[in-house]
């Protein structure tokens, strides 16, 4: 279990919306710029590890039951995304490492692959 | 209860609304979340899959005590051969489409897996037509 806290912390990463509960704890994390391979995934209590920024990813997110979402490479969230995101009680996060960067840091502090 | 929504073919920035109109119905009437799970997740790619490869269709819903039936009908290319589409891997999707982060040929298999029932016909150069079926239960 890792604390969005500490992905915040560990990963310098910002936090761009969600409910601000800090100690809120996640299990698992699944890393994919492919929509249709997340939504093959039934693991709950999930981290979506991603580099497309579109409409899609939350939506995807959304159907999913995928509570938190982190953006690698810099890519920023629109407007419009933030407003979908927030409206379903996604927490959206940014930072600047690649993904596989991103990955090893997350795993090394506790985040379990879904298979 | 019966609801009908519209899906515009090729406008990925509407693709998904009605599933997530689906979904918030369905909370409402506090279906098992894993349900709820199955069945939108089954809905959305069929919404994506007549958005990526159709120009236009309707999401008809129904909603019954014990079960929740849907027809996605769609004016478009259609399927020559539905064995071969349902196949995991199986993708005629534009580069546009994959840039989406969609064309993997996962959609139609993981309808499958996430719906009790699943019926789907097709027409070359008419369209589509695909039904789902998910009990409460
Ligand atoms: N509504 C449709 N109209 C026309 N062709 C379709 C339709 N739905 C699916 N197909 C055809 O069946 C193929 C497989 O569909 P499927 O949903 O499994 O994969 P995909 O949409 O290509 O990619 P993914 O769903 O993984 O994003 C499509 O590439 C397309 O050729
Ligand atoms: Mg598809």
């Amino acid at each position: 279990m890792v604390k969005v806290a500490d992905v915040v912390d560990k990963l310098n990463a910002r936090v761009i919306c969600g409910s601000g509960d800090m100690n809120q704890e996640i299990q698992f994390g699944f890393a994919s710029d492919l929509m249709s391979d997340v939504l093959t995934i039934d693991t709950e209590n999930l981290l979506l590890i991603t580099g497309l920024n579109n409409l899609q990813t939350i939506r995807t997110s959304e159907m999913s039951d995928i509570s938190f979402i982190l953006f690698v490479r810099d890519k920023k969230a629109s407007e419009e995304m933030k407003e979908l995101a927030c409206e379903n009680e996604i927490t959206l996060l940014e930072c600047g490492h690649s993904m596989f960067r991103a990955c090893s840091i997350l795993n090394e502090i506790g985040l379990q692959p879904v298979y | 209860m019966e609801f009908k929504f519209e899906i515009e073919g090729g406008n990925f920035s509407k693709a998904g609304s009605a599933s997530s109109e689906v979904k918030k119905i369905l909370k409402q009437l506090n279906v098992n979340p894993k349900i709820i799970k199955r069945t939108v997740v089954s809905l959305y790619e069929a919404e994506v899959n007549v958005v990526a490869h159709a120009f236009e269709g309707n999401m008809n819903v129904d909603i019954d005590t014990d079960k929740i039936v849907v027809k996605i009908e769609d004016r478009g290319p259609g399927i020559p051969d539905i064995d071969q589409a349902m196949q995991e891997g199986y993708s005629t999707a534009t580069p546009q489409v994959r840039e989406m982060g969609f064309g993997a040929g996962m959609g139609l298999p993981n309808i499958k897996r996430n719906s009790d029932q699943m019926n789907i016909t097709s027409k070359v150069d008419v369209g589509t037509e695909l039904e789902i079926i998910n009990y409460f239960g």
